[in-house]
């Protein structure tokens, strides 16, 4: 009788799922392009501090990164004191960071080297003998441009 | 021959391909945050003390940090949040008397002109010095206010010749898809810096 009567039988077309595939495919397509492997595992705890004067770093592949701090979850065993972390490995003696600024530089084209800079990934609760010694051993190598990795956000708290 | 015509492939399990892989990638990312305040590390070089470069009292901005993160500045302690102006105060004090200095003497410097504190913003040093105990947070945080004092005076002074702020300018210095002319731009850049060189040295720490 009434006029909004459903048709009886009839039904529901199926929604088509053929662009799925390729609304995914962008998906996946825009994050392997952001994606950046971490090329180390984090073996340190790493908060960074927090300032709102900060640059970007620009060219990633002349970065070199230097971890410090406290030994994180699963890494209890090499004690509670702040250690520097290269690549995979804490490291022992500070002057293999001279070996290992060595190293990036063996790597690095030629003309490219002045422009090599070290990003220091250090925890918020280091102190700062420990960054102090770091950098005495890059000024002993000469590697001059650093970079102090912070959060961007209020300094002042 | 006969024809045959080839079979469809069935496509219907690339999405589940395509989610799996989406989903590998989606766990594994961690979008670049690559940000951070640069410094450059003085050069390595032997001078003997008594060659030291000489830097009178009134032309030094003492910042030292001690163990417990408390701040003491020019002989007197301090909040982190009032550093800000503090150093501002300092470095465009130009204090300098024009029969002195002649040529250096600071026109721009909107400060006290205090005879007590910098000659000119040129002359300014900040030194900072912090314990081995100093917390690295703590460390950044003044390094950032520097900075932060820095960055004022110069945008200022930018505004004021070329009616664009210093940061603005970097920006424009950086961009690849403007196509003014750069050498120009860098040229200003370079004006505005010399106007306030960033000279903040640091001090061995002590334990």
């Amino acid at each position: 009788m009434s006029k909004f009567k459903k048709g009886g039988g009839k039904e529901l077309p199926a929604i088509s799922t053929a662009s799925l595939p390729d609304i995914v495919f962008m998906l996946l397509f825009f994050f392997m392009v952001a994606t950046v492997m971490r090329d180390s595992t984090l073996m340190v705890e790493n908060t960074l501090p927090t300032a709102n004067q900060v640059e970007k770093l620009e060219n990633r592949s002349l970065v070199m990164y230097v971890y410090a701090g406290k030994p994180g979850q699963g890494y209890k065993k090499y004690g509670s004191e702040s250690r520097v972390q290269l690549n995979d490995k804490f490291v022992t003696n500070l002057k293999e960071v001279q070996t290992f600024v060595q190293q990036v530089r063996a790597n690095t084209p030629e003309d490219q080297i002045g422009k090599l800079m070290t990003a220091l990934k250090v925890d918020k609760n280091t102190n700062m003998g420990l960054v102090g010694d770091v950098k005495e051993q890059l000024r002993e190598v000469n590697q001059l441009k650093i970079n102090y990795s912070t959060k961007v956000g209020d300094a002042v708290r | 021959m006969a024809k045959r015509s080839a079979p469809e492939v069935n496509a219907g399990s690339m999405a589940d391909i395509a989610f799996l892989l989406l989903i590998f990638f989606l766990v594994t990312t961690t979008i670049a945050s690559d940000t951070g305040i640069n410094r450059k590390l003085p050069p390595k070089v032997d001078i003997p003390a008594d060659q030291f470069p000489k830097i009178k009292e009134k032309n030094l901005f003492m910042v030292i940090v001690n163990k417990d993160n408390k701040l003491l500045v020019e002989e007197q302690s301090m909040e982190l949040k009032d550093l800000r102006a503090a150093t501002i105060a300092f470095l465009d004090n130009g204090g300098g008397k024009k029969s002195e200095l002649g040529k250096k003497y600071c026109d721009y410097c909107r400060g006290k002109r205090d005879p007590e504190s910098s000659d000119n913003p040129e002359k300014a040093v900040i030194s900072v010095k912090n314990s081995r105990q100093t917390n690295y947070g703590t460390y950044i945080s003044i390094q950032n206010e520097l900075v932060a004092a820095y960055l004022f005076l110069r945008n200022r002074e930018a505004n004021r010749l070329f009616g664009e702020s210093f940061v603005s300018m970097l920006a424009r210095h950086k961009d690849v898809n403007d196509t003014e002319d750069k050498d120009a731009l860098k040229a200003k850049i370079d004006e505005i810096k010399d106007m306030y060189p960033e000279k903040i040295s640091e001090a061995e720490a002590d334990d």
